[in-house]
């Protein structure tokens, strides 16, 4: 029975990749929490997609407009671990 | 006013760019064999012209893989192309002067149908986000247009294998309403399960288990046809526009004609022969000023005696060279006329008509079908066909 832990910048990022690639152009290695989800070149369908995995992964259920209004990744992070929190353990 | 091709790309199974494909396909070569993209054993049907070698993270960011089928991916690399040889980034365009009109037969098939296994073996929210678009029909265009950034007139038209042909004639109105260039043409690709079994409800896939004998249009040995994958994208300009800029033009879209075949019945015929005369009317050209036609080469024998039967009607027994490159690639769909006016302008450029590989043409239908050996000819205009499954005709002339 463990609570699953917070997830990290690097999780979402690695999440981010699967799910839905990279530019080229974008370095995700750097520290991204702040910059704005357009910039590194993720449209609303990218999150949408992100945000579908970690559900599946983790067996929760995140507020999906919350999810699609976060505009940075330490936002969608926020809501993700929001949501991670209430889950049932298990 | 007319409108010039000035950009030419080809992925089709006989070679992937224009280089590889024009020489294989002046080789006689062909691509038809055994499908080995799924396990094809318990289909009536194994053999397709098959694109191998083509890795699309060799040709497109990472960031554009999970959301395209294997059909769009062939077609950003090949609008990439064109869009490169027609020099068009060179140019200060705005977004707003360049269209994107692409021709779909089937849409993203094989993207769709792993989404709809994950719905129904796993549930909705294993469902990717990007099914949203990634298997309908407009999405070559959409992605096309988002990858080069092109806000002009934009859109998809369908008609099954006559589409191709129809969508450069979109292209060409658009470009004779003043909009300085549009990216066209069509790419389909269903090698999948769904494709497959879709294909075969039409009837006319042959069952042949022989490479060489599966899809001989106008051959006495006819039996249907082979599905292909792929096609061609092509960038029209005004003509006069681009020789001014100095660019090289391959050739002008000078016709286009379009009819629908009625309602099967006694004495009810083709409309081929109409949209013909249309696409010569449009272009002011005499039947006797066409130096070859890429036939549509349907391989169902009542299909391949109408279009035998309009071409006698139009130029004569054995009037005109007839040119059936698409014997060694399968029939490509959306992608087939287009692919068939990128041969046609290479005819025209070179002075050579490719040859039908395999074929061995029924003197019946009173065809001059170009076989063996690809054949020097002094060329200026090409005739280009393509009917659609259910009754489309499409005709589109070409004039180096």
């Amino acid at each position: 029975m463990t609570r699953p832990h917070a997830l990290t910048l690097d999780d979402l990022i690695q999440v981010l990749r699967a799910s839905a690639g990279a530019d080229d152009d974008v370095d995700l290695g750097g520290d991204v929490a702040d910059v704005t989800f357009e910039s590194l070149g993720y449209d609303s369908l990218a999150l949408l997609e992100t945000v579908g995995a970690v559900e599946r992964t983790h067996g929760i259920s995140v507020d999906e407009s919350a999810a699609a209004e976060a505009p940075t990744p330490r936002a969608l992070l926020g809501v993700l671990n929001e949501a991670l929190a209430a889950a049932p353990t298990r | 006013m007319s409108t010039a091709v000035t950009g030419l790309s080809v992925v089709a199974p006989t070679g992937l760019g224009v280089a590889d494909y024009w020489a294989a396909t002046l080789g006689g070569g062909s691509a038809i064999g055994p499908l080995t993209r799924f396990d094809a054993g318990r289909y009536p049907s194994r053999l397709a012209g098959q694109i191998t070698g083509f890795e699309a993270a060799d040709h497109l960011p990472d960031k554009l893989l999970p959301q395209t089928d294997r059909m769009t991916r062939l077609a950003l690399t090949a609008a990439d192309w064109a869009i490169a040889d027609a020099g068009l980034t060179d140019r200060a365009l705005s977004p707003f002067d360049v269209g994107v009109i692409t021709a779909s037969a089937s849409g993203g098939f094989e993207f769709g149908q792993d989404e709809l296994r994950k719905l129904w073996s796993a549930g909705s929210r294993h469902v990717s986000a990007y099914q949203s678009f990634a298997w309908f029909y407009a999405v070559n265009s959409g992605q096309i247009s988002i990858r080069g950034g092109f806000k002009g007139p934009s859109g998809v038209v369908v008609g099954e294998q006559a589409g191709g042909l129809d969508a450069l004639a979109q292209a060409r109105r658009q470009i004779r309403r003043g909009i300085p260039a549009v990216v066209s043409g069509g790419v389909d690709a269903s090698l999948c399960p769904w494709g497959w079994v879709a294909q075969l409800a039409s009837g006319r896939i042959s069952t042949g288990a022989d490479p060489t004998r599966a899809y001989l249009p106008f051959d006495t040995a006819a039996d249907g046809h082979v599905p292909g994958e792929g096609g061609a994208i092509l960038v029209l300009e005004d003509a006069a526009a681009a020789r001014a800029r100095g660019r090289r033009v391959y050739g002008e879209i000078a016709g286009y004609g379009a009819t629908f075949d009625p309602r099967p019945g006694p004495g009810r015929t083709s409309a081929l022969r109409a949209a013909i005369d249309v696409a010569l009317r449009d272009s002011g050209a005499a039947p006797g000023e066409v130096d070859v036609v890429f036939a549509d080469g349907a391989a169902v024998p009542e299909l391949d005696r109408a279009e035998a039967a309009a071409l006698r009607a139009v130029f004569g027994v054995r009037g005109v060279p007839v040119a059936l490159p698409k014997a060694g690639t399968g029939r490509l769909y959306s992608g087939g006329g287009p692919v068939d006016v990128a041969a046609a302008l290479l005819s025209l450029r070179d002075g050579v008509i490719p040859p039908a590989p395999h074929v061995r043409p029924d003197p019946g239908h009173g065809l001059d079908l170009v076989v063996g050996a690809s054949r020097p000819a002094t060329l200026r205009t090409a005739l280009v066909l393509a009917r659609g499954h259910h009754g489309f005709n499409s005709a589109l002339v070409l004039r180096r």
